[in-house]
């Protein structure tokens, strides 16, 4: 479903990620990790394109990211993303939030955008929240109406950037419930986490990160059982303290 | 000591009340106008092709470094010949509205686009990242995400250079316009009542401009609260 190989990536002289070679075959969960400034936003980022790269190739259901000829947004249409910061539009109402691209982008039917989007609601509990405004929701049900909408698009794979990260810890299972769905659900995801719990649950692969490579990418168990490099290990150690 | 002489005020007021439409007249459509250009030149300085940004960035300097009076006057004198020429405009048609509006439009331009440019800047990048991530392309993520919000937050600011355009109309007095000012100083001229006639429409313009100030720290703070 998603093949990188041999990402790289500079600003100016500073190298963001160095051959990142990894992929996610369809209906696997992989988990993102690594130290703060190790690169993971700006790897999941090539994903879909929002981050251009110098060198290498991403690939998403066959397509080339980085070929200046792929049709960037049609592909973007169908990979959704979650971010940190939620990033609803606070200037629609949540339903309108949810079917706004539904009908400029794929142009479906107003009103059945309406209704896939209420379901979609509905699925994730809030339903009775579909006309107020973003800010007027906790940060967990904005996050919950963040992934409604990138579903709304009938995502072939979906992508998150620390959606727990930016949440009051009382608020981060009701994401994470949701998420975990998906994933039982089939849905190929590349989830940048620090939720280990969530990771030992749900995921297929873990991912670590440090300094802009790619240092570990093995099997959950493999993983958590047993990681190879010092610095996953030091990583690891630090965060299941907490 | 002077004595005051308010006769000639309302025998005049047909008169000026049509001076005050061609002022309004002048004011709404340089605003929109402006808005829409200055919309442009903004998201052209914004742009990251060098040539556009460089073209915004050059108008912005330029028309931000000359008097707005003489801008209208090159107006007043050379577009109706341009016209003339290029176009095949009938000689000596009354231009003056058209160059008038022309003038403070692109004038007005230069400062509406630094306004809605740090109205762009104002709204969170992820706004523009989650647009492009739902599949929008530029224009349609500009035009649904993130104008709204930058109009939204601009409001008071492009209603306050709309207020200060207004006051601008009366500098339309050098193509001998009969705007609000124009006419009042006409029948001022004619009545010899100048200074009353001065006065009077300064106290006009004070109300017009002092009410709508206030209109705007009103929904200032409504903004802020809400
Ligand atoms: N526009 C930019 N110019 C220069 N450096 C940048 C830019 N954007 C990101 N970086 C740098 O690239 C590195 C990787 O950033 P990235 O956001 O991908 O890290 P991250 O692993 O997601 O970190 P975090 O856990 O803090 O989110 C960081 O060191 C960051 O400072
Ligand atoms: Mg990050």
């Amino acid at each position: 479903m998603i093949t990188m190989n041999k990402v790289s990536k500079h600003y100016g002289a500073f190298q963001v990620l160095t051959d990142c070679t990894t992929h996610v075959a369809k209906g696997e969960v992989v988990v993102v990790c690594g130290p703060s400034g190790s690169g993971k936003s700006t790897l999941i980022k090539c994903v879909n394109g929002l981050e251009p790269f110098q060198s290498g190739e991403v690939t998403v259901n066959g397509i080339s990211v980085g070929d200046p000829r792929t049709d960037l947004p049609k592909l973007r249409a169908h990979v959704g993303m979650v971010f940190q910061n939620f990033e609803l539009f606070p200037h629609m109402t949540i339903v309108d939030n949810l079917t706004v691209a539904q009908v400029k982008v794929l142009g479906r039917d107003p009103a059945e955008a309406q209704d896939k989007g209420m379901a979609l609601l509905d699925r994730v509990g809030l339903k009775v929240q579909a006309l107020k405004y973003p800010g007027q929701l906790s940060g967990g049900q904005q996050q919950r109406v963040a992934i409604a909408r990138a579903l709304a698009m009938d995502p072939i794979c979906m992508l998150f950037d620390e959606p727990t990260s930016a949440l009051d810890p009382e608020m981060i299972n009701e994401v994470l419930d949701v998420m975990s769905e998906l994933a039982q659900e089939g849905m190929t995801m590349m989830c940048v986490t620090h939720e280990m719990g969530f990771a030992k649950r749900v995921a297929s692969r873990v991912i670590f990160m440090d300094q802009g490579r790619i240092v570990e990418d093995d099997s959950k168990d493999a993983f958590f059982a047993n990681p190879r490099s010092d610095r996953a290990q030091q990583f690891l150690a630090k965060i299941l303290q907490h | 000591m002077y004595e005051f002489d308010w006769s000639s005020i309302p025998g005049a007021l047909p008169f000026l009340a049509h001076g005050m439409v061609v002022s309004l007249q002048i004011t709404a459509v340089a605003i929109l106008v402006g808005i829409v250009w200055g919309t442009l030149l903004a998201m052209m300085r914004l742009s990251s092709v060098n040539a556009l940004s460089w073209f915004a960035a050059g108008y912005v300097n330029l028309f931000r470094a000359v008097p707005l009076v003489m801008v209208l006057l090159w107006f007043f004198l050379i577009v109706p010949h341009l016209l003339e020429t290029l176009f095949g405009f009938p000689r000596g048609s009354d231009m003056r509205m058209g160059s008038a509006i022309a003038g403070f439009a692109l004038f007005e331009a230069a400062y509406y686009s630094e306004i809605i440019r740090a109205g762009i800047q104002s709204v969170p990048k992820g706004q523009m990242a989650a647009a492009s991530a739902l599949g929008m392309g530029y224009a349609q993520s500009m035009r649904l995400v993130v104008l709204p919000q930058a109009f939204r937050n601009m409001v008071p600011l492009l209603l306050t250079q709309g207020i200060i355009l207004f006051q601008d109309t009366s500098l339309v007095y050098v193509s001998a316009l009969a705007d609000f000012f124009g006419a009042a100083s006409k029948v001022g001229d004619r009545d010899g009542r100048l200074v009353e006639m001065l006065l009077f429409a300064g106290a006009v313009y004070f109300v017009i401009c002092f009410t709508i100030s206030q209109l705007v720290r009103y929904y200032q703070t409504k903004l802020k609260t809400a």
